[in-house]
C-alpha cells in the first residue's frame, strides 16, 4: 500500500500530516512502515521524525566532459543537445558542457563521431535512510543546494521504496513535474489543504491532477475551524471524500513550530489521524 | 530601469501572497507578476482582467509511430529516464517521465520516434487596480522548468520599460529549485518571508545559501512571529549573525483572512489595522534600499 501526501498549496500541511500518520502508524498501531520524504528542496520530515541514520550516499547525474584535443568541433553534440548546455566557439578552440543546463541524458556522447566525451558522475542531491522502531525506515531525498534536477532526486528517493509493508510519500507542493513524479507510483493520494481561498483555488488544480493519473485519493483539511463554504460545498458537489479536519489552535501551531508531531499531542488528535489510516485500509476512501 | 523585487520563501504558507498583495497595493509605479506558476494565487486577491494569452512550450516528450516502430528495443537501451518500455511487443513511452532529450529519436533506426513539442502552458497580460500584470499557468502536470518563469519575468521587463514603471514585483514560488532559480538570477532583491518554526528556519537555510550563489541582496521577513516568539527571536539572531537585515515582524492575525476572503489585500481592508502599519512600513525600507 503506497500513500502519497500532497498539496497543492503549499503550507497546509503535508508533512504533519506525513509524520503524523508515520507516528500512529508504527507506535500505536504496530504496522511495517517506510516513510520516504520527496519533498527534496525542502525536506523537513527529519526535524519531526527522530531516527537514527543508518546509510547515506550521494544521487548522481553523469555530465559529459569533452576532449578538446580529440574533439574536431563538428558540432554534432550541440545540435543533438536539448538542454542547450553544450557551449562551442570552434574559432577560439573552445567547447565546454555547462553542468547546469545538462540533464545527463547522454545525447551528446552517442553522437560524437570522435569519441572525444567522457562522463563524471556529479552529485545533485543525497538520500539518506533511518531506522526507527527497528522494524520501520525513513529515507530523505534532499536536493544539493543550487541544483535544479529535483525530479531525479524524486524518482532515486523512491527506488527504495519495499513491496512489503504501508508506504508514506510526503510530496513537494504543486502540481508539475516533481509532484507527478510522487504521486505517480503511489496506490492513494491524501491531499492536504486549509480552509482559505488559496488552498480551495490550489486543491482543485490537485484534483485535477489526480484524476488525470486516475488514483483513488481523498482530502484532509487542516487548520479546520474558518467555516469557508466554498471549501466544503466544493468537496461535497464533488463527492470526494473527507478523510478528516485537523483543528487550527495556537496550541498544535507551537506544538509544530518546535518540531513535535501534532499527531501526538493530544487523544482526540491522535483519534484523527488513526481515523483517516483507518479509512484508507477499510477502502472507504475510493 | 525599474528595479526588480522578489517575494520568496522556501518553505510554502507562510504568507509570500498576502505580502506580495499588500505591497501591490503599495507600490505606486510598478508592474506584478506571479512566478509561481505551479499553483499561482496573486491573481485571487489582485483579480486582474486579462487582455492577452498566450501559449508556451515548457517542454518536449518523444512520440512512436507505431506503424514504423520493429520494437527493436534500442532506444528503451538507450534512454536514462527509464521512461521507455516494451508492453505486449510494443513501445510504451511514460510522457511523465520522458525529457524530451531525443536521444531515442536520434538512435532510432527506423526514425519511427518523434519529439513533439507540448504548448499548453499559458502567460497572461493583464491589468490589475493597482497596475499591469504579467502570470504564467503551468498545465496540470507539466515540467516545471524554470523556462516559464524567465519568460514571465522578460515580458514583465518589457512592460515596466513601456510604461516606465519604477519596480517589478514578484510572487515567487516555493522551494529552491529550478523554478526558483530562474525567478532570483538578475534581480535587485529578494525578500524572504518565513514563519518561527523549525521548518521555517531549515528551509529560510537553504534558501539563503542558494541566493547567495548567485549574489542578489536578501532581506526577510519573519510571518506570525507570535506563534512562537522564542523561536523568532531565534531566527532573528542567526540572521544577525549572518549579516542579513530583517525587513520586519508581523504577528499572527486573522485579518490577513477575513482580507483574503473579501479579496482585498490587508493594506485596502483596514489600513489602520497594526498589520498594514507593519508592512507599510516594511515596504517604505524596501523602496529606501531598492
Amino acid at each position: 500500500m503506497k500513500i502519497a501526501i500532497t498539496s497543492g498549496k503549499g503550507g497546509t500541511g503535508k508533512t504533519t500530516v506525513s509524520t503524523g500518520l508515520f507516528q500512529i502508524l508504527t507506535k500505536y498501531m504496530k504496522y511495517n512502515v517506510q516513510l520516504l520524504d520527496c519533498d527534496v528542496e525542502e525536506p523537513d520530515c527529519s526535524i519531526f521524525i527522530k531516527a537514527s541514520k543508518t546509510a547515506s550516499y550521494p544521487s548522481t547525474i553523469s555530465i559529459p566532459k569533452i576532449d578538446v584535443e580529440k574533439c574536431s568541433f563538428c558540432g554534432k553534440c550541440k545540435s543533438a543537445c536539448a538542454f542547450n548546455a553544450i557551449v562551442m566557439f570552434p574559432t577560439a578552440n573552445f567547447i565546454e558542457v555547462s553542468a547546469d543546463m545538462c540533464h545527463g541524458c547522454g545525447a551528446c556522447t552517442y553522437v560524437c563521431p570522435n569519441n572525444a566525451i567522457q562522463e563524471q558522475d556529479e552529485e545533485i542531491g543525497q538520500i539518506t535512510h533511518f531506522d526507527y522502531f527497528a522494524k520501520d525506515e525513513f529515507i530523505e531525498g534532499r536536493m544539493k543546494v543550487g541544483k535544479a534536477l529535483q525530479t531525479r532526486v524524486i524518482r532515486e528517493t523512491i527506488k527504495h521504496a519495499k513491496e512489503d509493508c504501508i508506504i508514506l510519500f510526503d510530496s513537494p507542493p504543486g502540481t508539475s513535474c516533481p509532484v507527478v513524479a510522487t504521486v505517480s507510483s503511489a496506490d492513494f493520494v491524501i491531499m492536504v489543504t486549509e480552509p482559505t481561498p488559496f488552498g480551495l483555488h490550489d486543491l482543485k488544480l490537485m484534483v485535477e491532477t489526480v484524476k488525470q493519473l486516475n488514483k483513488k485519493h481523498g482530502i484532509v483539511v487542516n487548520k479546520a475551524g474558518l467555516d469557508y463554504k466554498p471549501l466544503y460545498d466544493y468537496i461535497h458537489q464533488n463527492n470526494i471524500t473527507l478523510m478528516g479536519e485537523i483543528p487550527f489552535s495556537k496550541t498544535l501551531a507551537g506544538a509544530y513550530s518546535r518540531g513535535e508531531i501534532i499527531a501526538e499531542t493530544s487523544k482526540e488528535v491522535t483519534e484523527i489521524f488513526r481515523d483517516i489510516i483507518i479509512k484508507i485500509l477499510n477502502g472507504i476512501a475510493i | 530601469m525599474s528595479r526588480e523585487i522578489v517575494i520568496l520563501s522556501g518553505k510554502g504558507g507562510t504568507g509570500k501572497t498576502s505580502i506580495t498583495a499588500a505591497f501591490a497595493s503599495l507600490a505606486k509605479n510598478a508592474v506584478f507578476t506571479d512566478c509561481d506558476v505551479d499553483a499561482a494565487d496573486l491573481h485571487l486577491i489582485l483579480s486582474p482582467e486579462v487582455y492577452k494569452r498566450e501559449n508556451f512550450s515548457s517542454g518536449a516528450k518523444a512520440v512512436v509511430d507505431i506503424n514504423k516502430c520493429t520494437v527493436c528495443g534500442s532506444c528503451k537501451d538507450l534512454c536514462r529516464f527509464n521512461a521507455i518500455d516494451i508492453q505486449n511487443n510494443e513501445i510504451i513511452i511514460d510522457e511523465f517521465a520522458c525529457e524530451g532529450c531525443g536521444l531515442c529519436s536520434i538512435a532510432c533506426p527506423v526514425g519511427a520516434i518523434n519529439i513533439e513539442q507540448y504548448d499548453n502552458n499559458h502567460i497572461y497580460f493583464a491589468d490589475c487596480r493597482f497596475g499591469p500584470m504579467v502570470y504564467g499557468k503551468l498545465a496540470i502536470a507539466e515540467e516545471n522548468s524554470g523556462k516559464l518563469v524567465s519568460k514571465i519575468r522578460s515580458y514583465a521587463k518589457e512592460t515596466a520599460k513601456k510604461v516606465k514603471t519604477d519596480y517589478i514585483i514578484t510572487d515567487g514560488p516555493p522551494g529552491i529549485g529550478c523554478p526558483v532559480i530562474s525567478s532570483v538570477t538578475g534581480a535587485n532583491l529578494v525578500v524572504a518571508v518565513t514563519e518561527p518554526t523549525l521548518s521555517g528556519w531549515h528551509d529560510l537555510e537553504r534558501l539563503i545559501e542558494m541566493i547567495a550563489r548567485f549574489k542578489t541582496p536578501v532581506k526577510v521577513i519573519i510571518n506570525k512571529f507570535d506563534l512562537n516568539e522564542e523561536m523568532a527571536l531565534t531566527i532573528e539572531n542567526k540572521l544577525n549573525e549572518m549579516g542579513i537585515e530583517l525587513l520586519g515582524k508581523i504577528p499572527y492575525d486573522e485579518t490577513m483572512l477575513y482580507a483574503l476572503l473579501e479579496r482585498k489585500t490587508i493594506n485596502e481592508y483596514n489600513p489602520e489595522s497594526k498589520l498594514a502599519i507593519i508592512i507599510n512600513e516594511m515596504w517604505n525600507k524596501i523602496i529606501n534600499i531598492c
